[in-house]
C-alpha cells in the first residue's frame, strides 16, 4: 500500500498521517484505493461508492471492507440462513426471549431465569497460530455471552484436526488445546465437553469451534443498541493495538495460499486476565443498571461495534477516534477501526450514570475512554481531531452489505459416492465373525483416533470451577446448575459428522442435530434450543455451495420436526486448501433444561445386577461409520434419519430420568453399540454380561452388524430391578422398541458379550487410553 | 433401588449452634477464580462468608481467612508474586503472625501467594509434565493438629480435585527435612504425584499450624454430585468445619 490516505504509512507533514477526510474524498474522486487488498470485490467497491455518493475515505473503506467480508456479513449464506427464522412455529418461539441476529440468542428457563449460548468458529487463526487462535476463540465467544447481560457459566470446544499421524497435527493439537486451557482456565469457566475428530480433510483447515453459555435474570437481558440522544459512548477494557488488523476480511474470508506472505500478525493475541476482569466488571455494570447498550469488540473491532450499536439504535452516533486508547501510537485511523485487539467492550451510558460507571472501572482497574455520544441524525460520524473521516448510514455498514445468490448444484460426483457402499467394497473384506476376531475388532475400534479416550485433552481443562458442574466429559452432555436453591440447570452437547454430511449434506446435518438432541435427552434434559457453527469450504465452488444450502435446509427442516429453534450461530466458509474443501461440517449444539440437575443421568454403569436395555432397532448401516473409516472407506449413504423416533426416544429418556427409572444412559452414535458398551463399562470400571440374540432375531442382523452399525435413534440404559416393569411398560405404551440385552456385572472386571471373546476392562482401558498419549506425549 | 447422590442434598453438616456466628473471609484479587466456591464451602460448613477485596486495608472481624485459587493479577510474572504486595496481604500477614494466630488457608494460587508472602516456606514451579492438569486427587492427611485439619483423622485419605499449571512444590533439602521433622507436611499426594512435587508434598503449614497452604481444592469437594466422583465427593468439607470447631473451641 503506497500513497493511500489514512490506511497508509505516516506522512511527512506535521500530522502523523495524511487524514483522508470526507471533504477530501468528495474533492478527489479519482484517488486510487486499496479495496482489492482489503478483500473487497470490484462490484462491492462500486456499491460502496454508490451508497456514499462519492468515493469512501480510507477509514470508511476500512470499515466497509471488514464489515462486508464473508465473516461479518454472511453474504454467501444469508439467503439460506433465513430458513432458520422462517421455519419456526409459534410453539417453538414460546421460550425464545431473543432470537437470531443479536450477539447470542436467549431462551427462557423459567423461574425468572434465562440462558444464552452460542457456538462460533476460530478456524483459520487456529491453523496459523494454534495457541492464540484457539485462546481468542474462547475469549470472543465469552464476550458475546457477556454482551447479552449474562454471566458466562461454561464453555465447550468441538475440535477437528488432520490425520492423527500427520507431522503437523501435533503442532495444531498442542497449541489449540493449550490455548483453550490457558485462556479458559484463567476465566473461571468450567469446560464441560466438546468433540475431537481426526481426519485428513482437516489437515490444512483444522476446525476450532468454541461454545459458551451464560445465564441471567430476565430483567438483566441487554441488547447491542445505542439509543437516547446525548447518551455517551465508551470503549473499555484492553487498549487497541495492531493485532488482528484485517483478520476478519483477509484471514477468515479467503483460503490459504502458499504464495502469499505469512499472515501471522493478523491473528489476535489474547490476555485472559484482562478478559476475566472484564467479565466481573461488566457484571457489576449490569447489576447497577449502568449501561443502556453494550457490544463486544470481536471481528472488525470498532468498525463493527460502532456501526452495529448505531444501526440497532434509534438515532446515530458521533465518535472521536483520537480518544481511543492505543497500545501502538503509530496506528492509522483505518487500522484503529479494523484492529481486532481482544478484551474490549463498547457501551452506551446515560450522562447521569457516568460517575458510577467510572467507579466500577476504577475498582477493577480497567481502562476506558469516552469516545462520543448518541445523536439523532441517523448517521455514524467518526472524526479525527475534529475532522470528519467517516460519515455513513450505519445500516449500510452493518446490515446492508452485499448478499449473494451463489450458484450451487449437486456435485457430479455425489451419485457415484453414494453408490459406493462399504458393504461388499474392497475394504470390506475379512469382516470379523469369530469370537476372538470380534473382540479384537472392538478393541481396535475403541483405540481408534476418533473413538479413543479424550482425557489427554480434557484433563488440561478445569471442569470444577464455579462449583456447579453436575456432569462433564465423557458423559453424553455437559450439565451445569443455574439455581443453587432449586437445582434448575442446563445441559449442552455438540455434534457433527463430516463423513455423514459429505455423503448426504441434507441428512448429514440432520444427523448432527439428531445426535446432539439425543445426547441432551440421554442426560435427562429437555432439549430447548439450537446453535450451529457451519464449517464449509469455499462458497464460490458450486459443489460446496450446494452442500451448504442442503445442510441449512436439512437442519432447519429437522428443527421444525423436533420443535427446537436455532437461536444463533456462525458460518465459517473458505475452509479449504487449494481446491480441496473440508468435509461439510455443520457442528450443532443443543441446549436442554433440567428442573433439577440432581436428576441427570450419567453414561456409566455402577450397580451390580441392574438390567441393561437397548432402545431402538438396528439396521445394517455401516456406510460412513467409524468401522468403514478405520478400513479407509467413505461412500454410500449415511444412516437413516428418523426424527419422530428421536423425539420418542428423547421422551422415554427424559421421563426415565425424571422418574428415577434409569441409573445410566448412553446414546449410540459413532462406533455403534460396541463403542457404547465399552464406554459405559469404562466410565466407572464396572462391566456387564451381554447377549444380543434377541436383537439379532428381531432385527435380522448378524452380530458384527449389531455391534458396529451406526443406526440412529438408539440408546443403552441400565434399569434398577425395581423399576424394570415400570420402564418396559412405558416403552411398550409408547410403542418404542426395547430389548433387555444383559446385566451390569460389578464383580468380574470384564465385558462379556455372547459370541465375542471376553474382554477384560483393564485391557480395554489400556487400549482406549493409550492412543492420544502415544501421538501427543 | 440405589439412588444416585442427589445434587444439592446431603450437604447438611452437624453445625454447632455457635458456628453460624463465625465469619470467614474469602479474598478476591483481580483474576481470582474460586472465590465463589470457597464462599459456598464456608456457607455449607455452617459459617458466614465475608468478601474481602484485595485493595482493602482491614480484615474486619473475620475469624479466619481463605485465599482461594485463580490467577491473581494474571500471574504473568510468577504465581502469587504480585498478589503478595496487595494492601490486604500485609494485614493477613500481620494477623497470621500475631498472638491471635488468625487461621489462614491458601488454596492453589492462595498457597502460591502464602509462599511468596513467606508465611510458608518453599515455592511452586511449573508441573514437571509442563501441562495444566485437572483430576480427582487422593491426599493423605499427615497432620490433623492444624487449624484446618482437626476434623480429619491422622493418616486419613481424602479425594479432592486438583487443577493447576504451576503446582510442583519445591524447597531446599534442609527446609524439606525441617518440615518433615516438625510435622508440617500436612498433606501428601497418594498413589500419583501429579506435578513432581518434592516428597509428594501437597500441602504444608507454618510452625504454629494456623497457616495452611495446599495445591488441591477442598472447596470443590463440599457438595455431592459437584465434586470428585471418587469417594463421597464431600471430603473437602472437613477443612472448613475444622477451622470452625477451632474457632468455637478457642472462644469457649
Amino acid at each position: 500500500m503506497t500513497e493511500t490516505p489514512s490506511v497508509a504509512a505516516p506522512a511527512e507533514t506535521a500530522r502523523k498521517f495524511n487524514i483522508d477526510t470526507v471533504e477530501n474524498a468528495a474533492k478527489t474522486p479519482d484517488t486510487e484505493l486499496p479495496w482489492a487488498e482489503l478483500g473487497l470485490k470490484q462490484n462491492e467497491f462500486e456499491e460502496v461508492v454508490k451508497v456514499l455518493g462519492r468515493r469512501p475515505t480510507g477509514a470508511e473503506l476500512a470499515m466497509y471492507s471488514v464489515m462486508w467480508s464473508e465473516h461479518c456479513s454472511y453474504k454467501s449464506s444469508k439467503n439460506h440462513l433465513r430458513q432458520f427464522g422462517d421455519k419456526v412455529t409459534e410453539e417453538m418461539k414460546k421460550d425464545m426471549l431473543v432470537g437470531i441476529g443479536e450477539n447470542a440468542g436467549v431462551t427462557n428457563l423459567g423461574d425468572g431465569w434465562a440462558v444464552t449460548f452460542k457456538i462460533e468458529s476460530h478456524n483459520s487463526p487456529s491453523f496459523v497460530e494454534p495457541y492464540q487462535g484457539a485462546a481468542t476463540g474462547i475469549g470472543g465467544i465469552v464476550r458475546d455471552i457477556i454482551s447479552m447481560g449474562a454471566r458466562p457459566v461454561a464453555v465447550m470446544d468441538p475440535l477437528r484436526f488432520g490425520a492423527i499421524d500427520h507431522p503437523d497435527t501435533a503442532r495444531v493439537m498442542h497449541g489449540a488445546v493449550a490455548g483453550i486451557g490457558g485462556y479458559g482456565n484463567s476465566l473461571g469457566l468450567p469446560n464441560i465437553g466438546g468433540e475431537m475428530v481426526f481426519d485428513s480433510v482437516y489437515q490444512g483447515n483444522p476446525l476450532v469451534n468454541a461454545l459458551a453459555v451464560g445465564v441471567m435474570r430476565h430483567e438483566d437481558i441487554r441488547l447491542a443498541n445505542a439509543s437516547g440522544k446525548g447518551n455517551k459512548v465508551v470503549l473499555f477494557g484492553a487498549r487497541t493495538g495492531g493485532d488482528g488488523i484485517g483478520g476478519a476480511s483477509v484471514l477468515a474470508s479467503e483460503s490459504f495460499d502458499d504464495t502469499k506472505p505469512s499472515k501471522r500478525p493478523a491473528v489476535q493475541v489474547g490476555d485472559p486476565f484482562a478478559e476475566k476482569v472484564l467479565i466481573e466488571c461488566c457484571l457489576e455494570l449490569f447489576k447497577g443498571s449502568l449501561v443502556e447498550g453494550i457490544q463486544d469488540l470481536g471481528a472488525a473491532g470498532i468498525s463493527c461495534a460502532t456501526s452495529e450499536l448505531a444501526s440497532n439504535g434509534d438515532g446515530g452516533m458521533e465518535v472521536e477516534l483520537t480518544s481511543v486508547l492505543l497500545r501502538d501510537p503509530t496506528l492509522t485511523p483505518g487500522e484503529i477501526l479494523m484492529s481486532e485487539s481482544q478484551e474490549r467492550m463498547m457501551a452506551v451510558v446515560t450522562p447521569e450514570n457516568i460517575a458510577a460507571f467510572e467507579a466500577v472501572m476504577d475498582k477493577w482497574a480497567v481502562e476506558y475512554s469516552w469516545l462520543g455520544e448518541v445523536t439523532d441524525t441517523g448517521r455514524l460520524i467518526i472524526t479525527w481531531e475534529g475532522e470528519v473521516i467517516v460519515d455513513v448510514d450505519p445500516r449500510t455498514v452493518a446490515h446492508d452489505g452485499p448478499v449473494y445468490d451463489r450458484p450451487y448444484a449437486r456435485p457430479e460426483w455425489q451419485d457415484s459416492v453414494q453408490a459406493d457402499s462399504f458393504t461388499g467394497s474392497v475394504q470390506d473384506t475379512g469382516r470379523p465373525s469369530a469370537p476372538a476376531d470380534l473382540a479384537a475388532a472392538i478393541t481396535e475400534l475403541v483405540a481408534s483416533p476418533n473413538m479413543c479416550d479424550k482425557s489427554w485433552i480434557t484433563k488440561q481443562y478445569d471442569r470444577y470451577v464455579g462449583g456447579n458442574t453436575a456432569m462433564a466429559f465423557p458423559d453424553d452432555a455437559g450439565v451445569v446448575r443455574v439455581d443453587e436453591e432449586t437445582g434448575l440447570g442446563v445441559a449442552l452437547a455438540t455434534d457433527a459428522n463430516g463423513r455423514y454430511t459429505y455423503l448426504d449434506p441434507y441428512h448429514g446435518a440432520q444427523l448432527a442435530l439428531a445426535e446432539a438432541y439425543r445426547n441432551v435427552a440421554t442426560s435427562g434434559a429437555v432439549p430447548m434450543a439450537v446453535s450451529d457453527c457451519l464449517n464449509f469450504g469455499s462458497p464460490e465452488d458450486p459443489d460446496v455451495m450446494w452442500q451448504l444450502a442442503e445442510a441449512i435446509r436439512g437442519l432447519s427442516d429437522a428443527c421444525m420436526v423436533l420443535g427446537i429453534p436455532v437461536t444463533g450461530g456462525n458460518v465459517s466458509l473458505y475452509n479449504q486448501t487449494g481446491t480441496t474443501p473440508i468435509h461439510p461440517s455443520p457442528v450443532v449444539a443443543v441446549l436442554g433444561k433440567f428442573d433439577d440437575v440432581a436428576r441427570r443421568t450419567p453414561s456409566g454403569w455402577k450397580e451390580d445386577g441392574q438390567a441393561i436395555y437397548l432402545l431402538g432397532t438396528t439396521a445394517a448401516e455401516l456406510d460412513g461409520s467409524e468401522w468403514s473409516n478405520m478400513r479407509g472407506h467413505l461412500g454410500g449413504l449415511p444412516p437413516k434419519v428418523d426424527l419422530d423416533a428421536e423425539r420418542e426416544l428423547g421422551q422415554i429418556l427424559i421421563n426415565a430420568s425424571r422418574d428415577g427409572m434409569v441409573d445410566s444412559a448412553h446414546d449410540l452414535s459413532e462406533g455403534g453399540l460396541a463403542a457404547a458398551l465399552v464406554e459405559s463399562s469404562l466410565r466407572y470400571g464396572v462391566g456387564a454380561r451381554i447377549a444380543l440374540q434377541d436383537v439379532l432375531d428381531r432385527d435380522g442382523v448378524d452380530l458384527f452388524t449389531a455391534l458396529f452399525s451406526e443406526t440412529q435413534g438408539r440408546a443403552v440404559v441400565a434399569v434398577p430391578r425395581s423399576e424394570e416393569i415400570r420402564f418396559t411398560d412405558m416403552c411398550t405404551a409408547r410403542g418404542f422398541a426395547h430389548v433387555r440385552i444383559g446385566v451390569v456385572d460389578a464383580e468380574g472386571g470384564t465385558l462379556e458379550i455372547n459370541g465375542v471373546e471376553t474382554m477384560s476392562l483393564d485391557a480395554l482401558r489400556e487400549a482406549h487410553e493409550a492412543t492420544l498419549p502415544k501421538y501427543f506425549g | 433401588m440405589t439412588e444416585l447422590p442427589l445434587i444439592g442434598e446431603a450437604v447438611a453438616v452437624a453445625a454447632h449452634p455457635r458456628l453460624a456466628g463465625a465469619k470467614i473471609g474469602v479474598v478476591t484479587f483481580p483474576g481470582t477464580l474460586d472465590d465463589r466456591d470457597a464462599a459456598r464451602a464456608v456457607r455449607l460448613a455452617g459459617a458466614t462468608p465475608v468478601e474481602l477485596w484485595h485493595a482493602g486495608t482491614t480484615l474486619g472481624d473475620v475469624d479466619a481467612v481463605v485465599i482461594p485459587g485463580g490467577f491473581s493479577y494474571g500471574d504473568y510474572l510468577r504465581a502469587g508474586a504480585i498478589a503478595r504486595f496487595a494492601p490486604l496481604m500485609s494485614k493477613i500477614i500481620d494477623a497470621a503472625n500475631s498472638d491471635a494466630k488468625l487461621p489462614v488457608l491458601g488454596i492453589c494460587n492462595g498457597f502460591q501467594i502464602l509462599t511468596e508472602s513467606h508465611l510458608l516456606p518453599g515455592s511452586m514451579i511449573k508441573n514437571d509434565h509442563l501441562k495444566f492438569m485437572c483430576r480427582d486427587q487422593v491426599l493423605r492427611v499427615e497432620n490433623n493438629t492444624t487449624a484446618w485439619t482437626g476434623d480429619y483423622a491422622a493418616g486419613q485419605e481424602i479425594t479432592v480435585p486438583l487443577k493447576n499449571q504451576d503446582g510442583q512444590y519445591i524447597a531446599d533439602e534442609k527446609t524439606l527435612d525441617a518440615l518433615e521433622a516438625e510435622g508440617r507436611v500436612v498433606f501428601r499426594y497418594v498413589g500419583f504425584n501429579p506435578n513432581g512435587s518434592r516428597r509428594d508434598i501437597a500441602g504444608i503449614s507454618n510452625a504454629a499450624g494456623n497457616v495452611v497452604g495446599l495445591m488441591p481444592h477442598p472447596e470443590h469437594a463440599v457438595e455431592a454430585g459437584f465434586g470428585p466422583e471418587i469417594g463421597s465427593g464431600t471430603e473437602g468439607l472437613g477443612f472448613f468445619t475444622s477451622v470452625l470447631n477451632k474457632i468455637v473451641g478457642d472462644n469457649k
